[in-house]
């Protein structure tokens, strides 16, 4: 139960590189588990907008996402990683996002793809136009843009899995499927009579970002 | 294709008692159009469809327009009797003084159908229906039975604007959801007020959400 503990950091890095020149791999547990995670994120068949086009073509040959291991998407939420809200969530539509997400099994990524998705875009003043998804749930990566060009969203899958390749399995920092205690499903609001009830959950947002909030 | 006026000498003469009224555009388009009583407008329609020279067989268009009440200030010049000193001697002048009045204009929902002829290549003519205000008398005959293409478009102005069409064969909200009390296109909409801090170059935005902030 020690060993998994160890984080690669623990690890002796020259040693670890001399002995792979012997032929000898030494890893760890959360290396292990982490590089199988992040090689194989299968993103879920939806597309909201015109990143969605986008999003396609990211998948295509010209770009191939499949290079990172996210070549299937899946049109299951259960059978699904990773999220791609790839455009304008209108408050119609935003209980049915939402609920895709709670249907998704752990580990779960979302990334929030354009304008709209991340702040509502250009129908941010809109009255039928949610301000960002991630006032419902949270959003690893955001990617500006209108739209995203699909070097944008390899990008943002990078990101993600630099944050996958980050995570602890221990430790006060563990992500929320490792920690009994957190929040795994995320209220769907309701269609009121003039807007969505409640109009964030107070649990996800605001989003903190160190740096950019007082 | 007819002129306008023509076209509404053609309706008042297959349809009696049509009430079609001519609503000219004074701009450089002048594209006049055609208000339509809401009584007869099914009968005036049909009768554009198949009128063998009209033949508007294609309704490409339909929207709604808020006409919201109307506070109008004009002048009027009234003729009052006014008691003056005139020689040392009080006497009652007749004097002519400016006044403004104000009167309100109630407002309306109008709906506005245009119309081509894909059989005779001509179009396009604007036809438009009024309600009698904004608040409790708001319905319009449906002309979707006479273009099934009014359909969604009805729909969306009955949703946005609240013109109840009746006769229409599937009346709900098409774009906002079921339960939703507001019409968003109307003048007097108010937004939910969920306004927040962001950079934005438009001053009235930065004061809602300014104030949004202080009511916290």
């Amino acid at each position: 139960m020690m060993n998994y503990e160890l984080e690669s950091n623990d690890m002796d890095q020259e040693l670890k590189i001399e002995l792979g020149k012997q032929g000898i791999f030494v890893t760890t547990i959360e290396d292990l588990y982490n590089w199988g995670r992040r090689s194989s994120v299968w993103p879920m068949q939806f597309g909201l907008a015109c990143c969605a086009i986008e999003m396609i073509a990211t998948t295509m040959a010209r770009y191939d996402l499949a290079r990172f291991g996210a070549e299937v998407f899946r049109p299951s939420p259960r059978q699904a990683d990773l999220m791609i809200v790839s455009g304008t969530v209108t408050k119609k539509m935003a209980p049915q996002v939402v609920r895709l997400y709670n249907q998704m099994a752990e580990p779960r990524y979302v990334i929030a793809m354009g304008a709209c998705a991340i702040s509502g875009g250009p129908f941010k003043q809109g009255y039928n136009v949610l301000k960002g998804i991630d006032r419902y749930i949270p959003v690893d990566v955001h990617i500006p843009g209108c739209p995203p060009r699909p070097e944008a969203l390899i990008q943002a899958f990078i990101t993600l899995q630099e944050k996958i390749d980050g995570q602890h399995l221990t430790g006060p920092d563990r992500p929320r499927y490792l920690d009994a205690n957190a929040q795994g499903e995320f209220p769907v609001p309701e269609r009121g009579e003039h807007d969505l009830e409640p109009t964030s959950n107070q649990g996800v947002w605001p989003v903190q970002i160190q740096g950019l909030r007082d | 294709m007819k002129t306008v006026e023509e076209i509404k000498a053609a309706i008042e003469a297959a349809v009696p008692g049509a009430g079609v009224e001519f609503v000219r555009n004074p701009g450089p388009a002048a594209e006049h159009s055609l208000r339509l009583a809401p009584a007869s407008a099914v009968a005036v329609a049909t009768f554009l469809r198949d009128d063998a020279e009209l033949a508007f067989d294609f309704l490409s268009n339909v929207s709604g327009v808020d006409w919201p009440d109307k506070e109008i200030a004009e002048k009027v010049k009234v003729t009052r009797m006014v008691s003056k000193t005139v020689d040392g001697a009080e006497q009652s002048v007749e004097e002519t003084i400016d006044e403004t009045r104000k009167r309100v204009e109630p407002g309306c929902l109008e709906a506005v159908y245009h119309l081509y002829s894909v059989a005779k290549k001509h179009g396009p003519l604007v036809i438009r229906m009024k309600t009698t205000n904004r608040s409790d008398q708001v319905e319009l005959p449906s002309l979707t039975p006479v273009w099934r293409s009014a359909d969604f478009q009805e729909r969306e102005v009955f949703d946005l604007y609240g013109i109840i069409f009746s006769g229409h064969p599937d009346l709900r909200r098409l774009l906002m959801w079921e339960g939703f009390k507001d019409h968003p296109m109307r003048k007097d909409y108010v937004e939910p007020d969920d306004y927040e801090y962001e950079p934005t170059p438009h001053d009235h935005v930065l004061a809602r959400a300014q104030e949004h902030k202080s009511r916290d």
